[in-house]
């Protein structure tokens, strides 16, 4: 292991809780209904976080607690029946509902397993019910995903079949070409995780082999490994160096070699560092601070140090998994200054101190650091953009340098904001 | 427990922080979980500010739970007060936080600050994003202004007189996230200063804690948003009689009712009445012929109360259109916008459901729509034209250039906004005279152009439906063929007419006659 160095850091926290991830989890599969057990924080934040009138009748809510509701348990039991049988009653096409915990939700107990339950019992062959948290008291951001994936494990059947499974959700082209690249690497059996349809889960067994696509999902990679999944250990296919060693590693579990590996790539990365070129003028030597927020951040450190020579002042990550993050720390440079947590004042005092050309944050942060002349990556986007595998590569050095970019055309650094 | 898709509102503290932001000088300690910092993109992302809002979030964990969070609420106020050294602390919980009633406020209050704290209680569960605002800019001017309450006389608005200066005014209720506020202020101001009246302080937007101590060295208050202000200036006239008014200047009737108003209150004789009228292009415009098909129009209208209310106003009186729904989302102002719709004729849509709302638009059949960003998408879907006219906050309700809603800009503003969706009169008295060219077919309209597709779906899925509709009413080809020449915007309207009048009458099938016919027995 690289000699990076470890801090923690406590205090305020400037991020998403887990219910934001339903934003891209009800797009991978649009037969399900995310219902927010919560507050109306909760669905003005989701709403906030996704610009939800765009649609019509979004495929996911939330049930709002009320007074009434926290006088009695029972009674909120009885409630979200009520609610959930009007839901079903007006969107008859949802397959699977998630019953997602809040913060509200987990602090009276309001038990959603044994409501999902009940309900599973009483749909039984029309809808199906899993319960998750997405509670800004256990989750930050991207965790969200990991608690729906996790609740879906149980409804998977087994298999001894031996197959790839890619695990973490993906932009449907991204991962269209990750499947036409694995076969012709010779994987032919490849599925996803999540599926494109709720109701089209993987099966599963000791002889699946998974390869994740995204770094938070500590609590799913642990409950595959219960049911015998061997877990393929690989950084995150993020830029070319991440994503080579991503298809190394699962041809290696598929003894495949890596002769053939190179062959079926070469070609893909060269095309992709000539795309990466024009970016990496822009990034290279420029000085990197990230804020914690999508638990990305150490594979976009990784990526945009070693393959676009930016160099990192911090690396703020939410919470370390230092299992799951060990390929990617192998591969940052020495003295990489990595804090887990957050003091968001004190960190924003090392930001100010630290002077750096590109500070990735969240949308709360972002403009306020912009009005003090320092340049902003919000890190939501990360999330919505197809950015994994090689072919994404030099679109994801364009996340980085358009900021950049755009400041050397607008050249006053800072301005009077209104 | 309550089903919502998507809230006009969001929760109180989200109101309390609007005021906080709005501010200078004070600081708000919000005990809330991690992830209810996503309020402040609402205002560095929605309003574009370059300041964070100031809040510090005490972002407790579960892991927090089980010991004392007390402690934690304890160790960020302080934090906070050594950091950002307010004049004044607002202190509060957010939904999750007011479940483990920790008082943060209490425990604040007990720290030995010697800075007015404000501690805010505001009932996540019941209660929601404007009550939160109104509730803390009332509980704030309390604060700061209670110990003055027995010193001080009564304020005697004509007092202005003996002190041998120029009437002094507050305006409340502007803050930050509140539809165009930034612009009203200003062009209030002006019409105050043109007639010679002085503007104290604006509050809460761009207030310090020590403006609001101020607030007595005026004679009246201008509530200028009842959503915000009301609960603050009843306080301030119960126990230092200063008089509040109650007129919107959001239209040329009311602006000069409100400049009336203003002056009753403060017996300032009012010397420039006749200009009044035409201090705004709207009254001439209005008039002007090319306004003309303007007559009529059908206008369904949702939004705050406020703004609601005088929409509906304008609708009516200044452009003459035909307000054909109201409502509104804040029900607070339920009572005000029911009055209303009763004296148009309509009834009252009070919801926070936006389906509701689309609902209600689809069947009140209008031409043009005046709402939120949510009705815009609505009226978008249905092929209506639409203006924004109230919160809910969108980035494009933040338009670069000087936008009041309010006075004589205001009118300005809200003639031109209104009326482009529209088609423009000469256009649609063109498009009425060729509408049988081929150019104006089905796929060929203007702007509206996306209707085009619907009118096919609508009238193929009739097809469909018609025969098998329990009144088995048919369309027969000529009926259908008259309907195609119908212009578009008010196709769905007589498309619902002739039906309606195919029942009474009880004729089976539709025709050319028919349609007809029944024009002719509702005009």
């Amino acid at each position: 292991m690289s000699k990076v160095e470890f801090n923690k850091e406590s205090g305020p926290r400037e991020v998403f809780c887990g219910l934001t991830s339903i934003v891209w989890l009800h797009r991978r599969m649009p037969d399900a209904f995310f219902l927010v057990v919560g507050s109306r924080t909760c669905a003005h934040l989701i709403q906030s976080a996704a610009g939800v009138m765009i649609f019509a009748e979004p495929r996911f809510g939330t049930a709002i607690l009320e007074e009434k509701d926290l006088a009695g348990l029972a009674d909120a039991h009885e409630e979200l029946d009520r609610v959930v049988n009007d839901l079903i009653e007006r969107r008859p096409e949802i397959k699977t509902l998630f019953l997602v915990g809040s913060c509200p939700s987990e602090v009276i107990k309001l038990d959603l397993a044994t409501v999902a339950e009940k309900l599973n019992k009483r749909f039984l062959g029309q809808v199906r019910f899993v319960n998750y948290s997405g509670s800004g008291i256990e989750t930050t951001f991207t965790q969200g995903e990991d608690g729906a994936l996790k609740a879906l494990i149980p409804l998977m059947d087994s298999s001894k079949e031996e197959k790839l499974l890619l695990v973490g959700t993906l932009a449907n082209n991204v991962e269209d070409r990750f499947k036409k690249i694995f076969k012709n690497l010779g994987i032919s059996n490849i599925e996803s995780f999540p599926p494109r349809q709720s109701t089209e889960l993987p099966k599963i067994g000791k002889n699946t082999k998974v390869l994740l696509t995204q770094p938070y999902l500590s609590d799913t990679v642990r409950d595959l490994k219960h049911r015998g999944c061997e877990i393929i250990s690989a950084p995150f296919p993020l830029g070319i160096e991440g994503s080579t060693k991503w298809f190394l590693a699962a041809a290696k579990a598929f003894k495949i070699s890596e002769l053939k590996v190179h062959e079926i790539i070469s070609p893909l990365i060269n095309r992709a560092k000539l795309a990466l070129d024009s970016h990496k003028e822009i990034l290279k030597g420029k000085r990197l601070f990230l804020l914690p927020e999508s638990q990305l951040e150490i594979s976009l450190a990784r990526f945009l140090h070693n393959e676009c020579e930016m160099d990192l002042i911090e690396v703020g990550t939410p919470y370390l998994n230092k299992d799951l993050m060990k390929e990617e720390i192998n591969l940052l440079p020495d003295n990489t200054k990595i804090v887990e947590g957050q003091h968001v004042e004190k960190q924003l005092d090392r930001v100010r101190e630290s002077n750096p050309d590109l500070v990735v944050c969240g949308m709360g942060l972002a403009n306020p650091l912009e009005a003090e002349g320092i340049s902003t990556k919000w890190s939501i986007e990360m999330v919505f953009s197809p950015i994994h595998g090689i072919d994404q590569a030099a679109d994801l050095a364009g996340l980085f340098s358009k900021p950049l970019k755009r400041n050397q055309i607008l050249t006053s650094k800072t301005l009077v904001t209104h | 427990m309550e089903l919502t898709l998507w809230t006009y509102e969001g929760p109180p503290h989200v109101g309390a922080m609007r005021i906080a932001s709005s501010m200078k000088d004070i600081h708000y300690v919000l005990h809330a979980p991690q992830g209810d910092t996503y309020a402040d993109l609402l205002f560095t992302m929605i309003e574009r500010r370059g300041q964070r809002p100031p809040v510090t979030y005490t972002t407790f964990q579960a892991r927090d739970l089980g010991g004392d969070t007390a402690e934690l609420v304890k160790k960020n106020i302080k934090e906070a007060v050594e950091r950002f050294k307010p004049k004044t602390l607002l202190v509060g919980e957010s939904c999750t936080a007011e479940l483990i009633q920790d008082q943060p406020g209490a425990l604040a209050k007990g720290m030995g600050f010697d800075m007015p704290i404000v501690n805010l209680e505001l009932p996540a569960y019941s209660k929601k994003e404007n009550w939160g605002a109104s509730e803390t800019f009332y509980q704030l001017t309390r604060t700061l202004l209670k110990e003055k309450v027995s010193s001080s006389d009564k304020i005697n608005p004509l007092r202005w007189r003996e002190l041998g200066r120029r009437p002094k005014v507050n305006i409340l209720g502007p803050s930050l996230l509140g539809f165009r506020c930034r612009d009203d202020v200003i062009e209030i101001q002006r019409i105050l200063s043109e007639q010679g009246i002085d503007t104290n302080v604006i509050a809460p937007l761009g207030a310090s804690p020590h403006d609001i101590e101020r607030l007595i060295d005026a004679e009246i208050n201008i509530c200028l948003y009842q959503e915000i202000a009301e609960a603050a200036c009843e306080w301030l006239k119960g126990n230092f009689g200063m008089e509040y008014t109650n007129t919107i200047p959001i239209g040329i009737k009311n602006t000069i009712a409100f400049i009336n108003e203003v002056h009753e209150k403060l017996d300032l004789p009012l010397t420039n009445k006749e200009e009044l009228e035409n201090k705004s292009k709207l009254p001439w415009y209005s008039k002007s012929v090319d306004s003309n098909y303007l007559t009529g129009k059908r206008v369904f209208i949702f939004g705050d109360g406020t703004h609601a209310i005088a929409a509906a106003k304008i609708a009516k009186e200044e452009l003459g259109f035909e307000v054909v729904g109201l409502g509104t989302y804040s029900r607070e102002m339920a009572r005000q916008v029911r009055a209303t719709a009763k004296d148009l004729n309509v009834e009252a849509l009070i919801t926070n459901n936006y389906l509701e709302v689309e609902d209600a638009m689809k069947k009140a059949a209008p031409e043009l729509v005046l709402g939120t960003q949510m009705e815009r998408h609505s009226a978008k879907r249905l092929g209506i034209p639409c203006s924004v006219i109230s919160t809910p906050m969108h980035v494009q309700d933040v338009p670069a250039r000087y936008s009041p809603q309010m006075g004589w800009e205001g009118a300005n503003v809200i003639f031109d906004d209104w009326v482009h969706p529209l088609m423009m009169g000469l256009e649609e008295h063109l498009i009425d005279m060729f509408k049988h060219d081929f150019e104006f077919v089905d796929g060929h309209q203007s702007h509206l152009g996306h209707t085009a597709t619907q009118t096919k779906d609508f009238l193929e899925s009739h097809e469909k439906k018609g025969k098998n509709s329990k009144e088995g009413i048919i369309w027969t080809e000529s009926g259908r063929a008259e309907l195609t020449k119908v212009p578009f915007f008010v196709r769905g309207k007589v498309k619902t007419n002739t039906e309606k009048y195919a029942i009474l009458r009880g004729i089976p099938e539709i025709s050319d006659e028919t349609l007809y016919d029944a024009k002719a027995y509702f005009s």
